[in-house]
């Protein structure tokens, strides 16, 4: 995670020893992978409860992929604008969790083998419906968070 | 069993992901999101690899799982980077958003591509 981590680059000051930065980065760098595996877990019992059959659409990964989009785009906006959380709960819930429970590598690879396989057509909407299917699912997140925040605010 | 290799696997490609996108963004000033970008396309690379190993019988289904379920599905992340494409968007950036979301995809398709190809040929 990129932009949300932003704080965490100023721990390595100029000439700061290197053993000082690990030792702040170790409980960050603990937590992304306990959120990580947590995230991962989730997503392998979707694949399980929601199997694919060979050459069809990949409806376990879309949903996960979909739904951890909306997610991070509700809780960027309570932790950048509401909530002072721990330092930690970013690393452990936007990096870790919502990082190991959706996937790239899989939606990539879940294409090749649609094409492989003589079903271009499904991996060619598969392709399209994950990426507006997602950048839709954050932009209306975002959105409707900072609405009802706004609507509380009042 | 199955489950444990799926959370050894994940443990180590969140932080990986953690700690390559720290690593690949303190390196350069430019608001397009490398790091994740990086991230998901080595992702896309490995899991490639795996399914052609897997296809040909290299690799049996407990390497799937802790390479595949676990290092690259935590390695890689589709919510960061919607994320990051949608900043790019809210910070002015539309052409880096249009840009990054074409070039992960295109490059991820590519990598995914050529690690099956690659796995085939050896």
């Amino acid at each position: 995670m990129t932009a949300p981590e932003t704080e965490s680059l100023r721990l390595r000051a100029p000439g700061a020893r290197p053993r000082r930065a690990w030792r702040a980065q170790a409980p960050v760098v603990a937590v992304v992978a306990l959120g990580g595996a947590l995230g991962a877990t989730a997503r392998y019992a979707a694949s399980l409860w929601w199997p694919t059959p060979p050459g069809g659409f990949p409806w376990a990964t879309f949903w996960t992929n979909v739904l951890g989009c909306a997610v991070i785009g509700v809780f960027m906006v309570v932790v950048t604008d509401v909530w002072a959380a721990h330092r930690l709960v970013r690393p452990f819930f936007g990096t870790g969790v919502l990082g190991g429970f959706t996937t790239f590598s899989t939606y990539a690879v879940d294409i090749q083998k649609l094409v492989d396989s003589g079903h271009a057509r499904t991996g060619l909407a598969y392709l399209a419906a994950t990426l507006c299917a997602a950048l839709a699912a954050v932009w209306l997140a975002v959105t409707a968070a900072r609405r009802v925040l706004k609507w509380r605010q009042r | 069993m199955n489950w444990l290799l799926v959370v050894l696997g994940a443990a180590v490609g969140a932080p990986l992901r953690y700690l390559t996108d720290r690593a690949v963004q303190s390196r350069h000033d430019s608001v397009f999101p490398w790091g994740t970008f990086v991230v998901n396309v080595t992702g896309c690379l490995i899991l490639g690899l795996l399914t052609g190993a897997v296809a040909s019988g290299a690799a049996g289904p407990h390497l799937q799982l802790l390479l595949g379920t676990g290092l690259c599905g935590a390695l890689t992340t589709y919510s960061t980077f919607s994320y990051e494409t949608l900043r790019l968007t809210e910070t002015g950036a539309g052409l880096y958003a249009v840009g990054n979301a074409a070039a992960s995809v295109v490059a991820g398709l590519g990598a995914a591509f050529a690690g099956v190809w690659l796995s085939a040929a050896f």
